[in-house]
């Protein structure tokens, strides 16, 4: 059991150690953007859904636009952390 | 160098890294560096791969009958059919932890894998989580339960699978109920990871919600195919007995549902935050008990196969993560409190809170008549347990209660709703439901079903809102669209999956407890002896033994079982169809020499081979208990002859009873409505499925961009 144990290491250590000995190669980017680019994939979920809603009538006018201002005034401060990320 | 010491070794090499996993991630956790994260999510793609070669290495010597491997000699054979060597693995304790473990690195690999550019605060802890449940289970693998044991005399011949667990649906069930069990131990890993950071906002849930739909889709289909065997193979002609282990895998689902709903709540309202870390911990915590309870034997179960030694460093793990869980949601309630507050009484929110606080309401009842024996064992010494009535008389207002709110949830919208629209919008399916109901009072004899002919009406309800919200979406993308009306509707529900799928689910829920309501009011039963020529009269079945039937070798359904004893019977429906139905029982050879060479083939495990007959509005069940007592003289006879003699004696003594034939033992039942249990159940599928599936990303992109150039405009404008 040694033997076999042994050889697994080594190989496990291989791959397991390997962003320490070079760290550049495994750091994953964009590590906020790619979050705010769910939040935001959220929010234009809700834009939708509230749109829809209202087509459908479920929603009054006057609630949806109250509802749609706030979820928009949302989605633009997203785009505003998003705009922040890329420099603009 | 065995396979035997290369599985060890890469179980403990495993447990190594499962190690190093927890220690890396909070190190990465703690101070942020990168690289350790990644080492960290390497070393759970590591436990993958030493894991998936362990379980290659115990299905190669399940292929070979190979019985050095105890488990292999315990739970196969030579005789023992391809299809059942391949899944006999998970029969047993050791083969069980196998399996959790690989799947859940399986799962914890994947989520690792789509999460690595996200939530690099949390996934750290996530994977030191992650990497701690893998070692609790390596660590039984390897110093309580191990899949690798090895015996220094294997046997020539080994015992065979347990022959209740050659049906088809069994060996699909154990892996399905544990995805379901293993999913939801991702967004409790990530649920941690989130609190020790402090990182309270819906960020988790985005990134974890899918494998918590996965698993709660899983552990149903799981549950169904758990039912389905009960109904076709235990010979009892139930699918649902209230058992412990049953109600185990209820719990943790019921939990679930809850989740589900009221992640959205917080999604949408950032609202519920306590109440959905608490809920994904109590989950989580039910489905390590329900892992538990299969193999403990704490508690008498129709399903618990093996006698488990695992029972106290299972419930300190339970314990020790039940206690840190609490005390961390504890410590972290100022961080999870939300500023946002409930705007109306008739809004979505309080309809999925009110659905949350029945399903755990449910789950509460469940939990309490499951661990009943143990609590009135504790408390006056006598163990006791309440039985079926007593779930029965609890769950069904709840259930029926339930479907109600699964009906109403879709008509309402978040936040607030004005009673104009909302009265017009329950119109039609109320309309619907009190048709259904007078018609069924009219035509049929629902009304002496008490509480079904309510669960019938909700039914109507609930299809009638769905089929109402499949028509109003339609008809307003069509209005916005100028679409054709089948393009309209396949827009709309492809660009709104979660949504359609969600009232798909909706649906198949209430039709699957349709099909509990009339199957459960309106089942009739018989229990008679007949002689080859004799009848019995079930509703308006008549059912008639013609002749008894002997197969030697000829299992028809393929359990290999070398012996089936079993029966031809004649039925005529009431509107004068006949058809046959050959119900039996396969008779598994024992191992012990007590029982003679050729008694032993008789007088082992047997196991009913159900004949039903499927039908839409009712089942006809019919199950056969041969009496083979007058076979005792032949049997004693043969097992005194020559060896070489013993398989002419078997074929012989299998004879005897076919031209003797004594009267055998029969249960009938005819099941109203049974069908719509399984047909429900795929519509659930269909729906999880739905909601499941990712929309195309080009169509994702060009949505985006027209809804940012919309907002890039009143940017501007402002």
């Amino acid at each position: 059991m040694v033997l076999p144990a042994a050889v697994l290491a080594l190989l496990v250590a291989a791959l397991v150690l390997r962003p320490l000995v070079a760290p550049a190669e495994d750091l994953a980017p964009l590590d906020a953007r790619a979050d705010l680019e769910a939040a935001k994939e959220g929010k234009y979920r809700e834009i939708r859904d509230a749109e829809l809603d209202y087509r459908m009538g479920k929603l009054s006018e006057p609630d949806w636009r109250s509802l749609d201002r706030e979820l928009r005034a949302q989605a633009i401060e997203i785009l505003k952390e998003l705009d922040v990320l890329d420099g603009r | 160098m065995s396979s035997a010491d290369v599985g060890t070794a890469a179980l403990v090499v495993g447990f190594g890294v499962a190690l190093y996993a927890i220690g890396a991630g909070i190190y990465a956790g703690r101070t942020g560096r990168g690289e350790w994260a990644a080492s960290a999510r390497r070393a759970i793609y590591a436990l993958l791969a030493l894991l998936a070669l362990a379980m290659a290495l115990l299905e190669a010597a399940y292929v070979r009958s190979d019985f050095s491997f105890e488990l292999v000699a315990q739970n196969s054979s030579t005789d023992t059919p391809a299809f059942y060597k391949l899944t006999a693995m998970w029969s047993s304790q050791a083969g069980s932890l196998l399996l959790w473990v690989f799947l859940l690195s399986l799962f914890s690999s994947a989520v690792l894998f789509l999460t690595r550019r996200r939530l690099r605060d949390i996934a750290p802890y996530a994977t030191a989580v992650l990497g701690g449940v893998a070692a609790f289970f390596l660590f039984l693998m390897l110093f309580y339960a191990s899949p690798f044991a090895t015996l220094a005399a294997p046997p020539a011949e080994g015992s065979g699978l347990n022959p209740l667990l050659r049906h088809p649906a069994m060996m699909f069930h154990p892996p399905m109920l544990y995805t379901g069990y293993v999913g939801f131990t991702i967004p409790f890993a990530f649920a941690v990871g989130a609190l020790l950071k402090r990182h309270t906002g819906p960020e988790w849930i985005r990134a974890t919600r899918r494998f918590a739909l996965v698993a709660w889709t899983f552990l149903g289909f799981g549950i169904l195919l758990g039912a389905l065997w009960s109904y076709s193979e235990l010979g009892w002609g139930g699918y649902w007995a209230w058992d412990p282990v049953e109600n185990a895998s209820l719990m943790p689902w019921l939990t679930g549902t809850a989740f589900i709903h009221s992640i959205m709540v917080q999604e949408k309202r950032g609202m519920l935050r306590i109440w959905n870390a608490s809920l994904i911990v109590a989950t989580f915590m039910l489905a390590l008990l329900g892992t538990f309870l299969v193999r403990s034997g704490i508690l008498d179960s129709i399903h618990a196969f093996g006698e488990s030694t695992l029972g106290k460093p299972f419930l300190a793990f339970i314990a020790f993560a039940l206690v840190a869980s609490v005390a961390l949601v504890a410590s972290r309630r100022e961080d999870l409190r939300s500023d946002a507050r409930i705007d109306a009484l008739m809004s979505r929110e309080v309809f999925f809170l009110l659905n949350n606080l029945v399903l755990i309401l449910i789950c509460v009842v469940i939990f309490w008549g499951t661990f009943f024996p143990l609590i009135s064992e504790a408390i006056t010494g006598t163990e006791e347990s309440v039985g079926p009535p007593f779930f029965n008389k609890i769950t069904t207002p709840l259930a029926l209660a339930l479907v109600a709110l699964a009906a109403m949830g879709p008509l309402l919208t978040w936040r607030r709703n004005s009673l104009a629209l909302l009265r017009r919008a329950f119109v039609f399916p109320l309309g619907a439901a009190l048709v259904t109901c007078l018609a069924l009072l009219a035509f049929t004899d629902a009304g002496e079903g008490g509480l079904a002919l309510v669960m019938f009406s909700l039914t109507a309800f609930v299809g009638a809102v769905v089929a109402q919200e499949f028509f109003r979406g339609a008809r307003a993308r069509r209005t916005m669209t100028g679409e054709a009306p089948p393009v309209a509707l396949s827009r709309l529900v492809g660009r709104n999956r979660r949504r359609y799928g969600g009232y798909i689910v909706h649906v198949g829920i209430a039709v699957l407890l349709l099909g509990v309501a009339g199957s459960s009011s309106f089942n009739d039963q018989k229990d008679v002896r007949l002689a080859p020529g004799e009848s019995v009269t079930i509703k308006d079945f008549e059912v008639t033994y013609r002749e008894p039937t002997v197969a030697i070798d000829q299992d028809a359904s393929g359990t290999g079982a070398p012996l089936s004893f079993g029966a031809v019977l004649d039925v005529r429906d009431g509107d004068g169809n006949t058809f046959t139905m050959r119900p039996s029982r396969n008779y598994y050879p024992s191992q012990s020499a007590a029982m003679g060479p050729v008694g032993r083939f008789f007088e082992g495990e047997a196991t009913s081979e159900v004949d039903l007959r499927w039908g839409l509005d009712r089942d006809l069940w019919l199950a056969i208990q041969p009496n083979l007592r007058q076979l005792e003289g032949p049997i004693r006879r043969a097992d005194d002859l020559p060896e070489e003699l013993h398989g002419e004696a078997i074929v012989a003594v299998a004879r005897h009873y076919a031209e003797n034939p004594p009267p055998a033992a029969f249960r009938a039942i005819v099941s109203p409505l049974v069908a719509w249990i399984w047909i429900g159940g795929a519509i659930v599928m269909g729906g999880a499925l739905l909601a499941l599936w990712p929309s195309p990303e080009a169509r994702r992109r060009r949505v985006t961009s027209l809804y940012a150039a919309r907002l890039g405009r009143e940017l501007s404008r402002a």
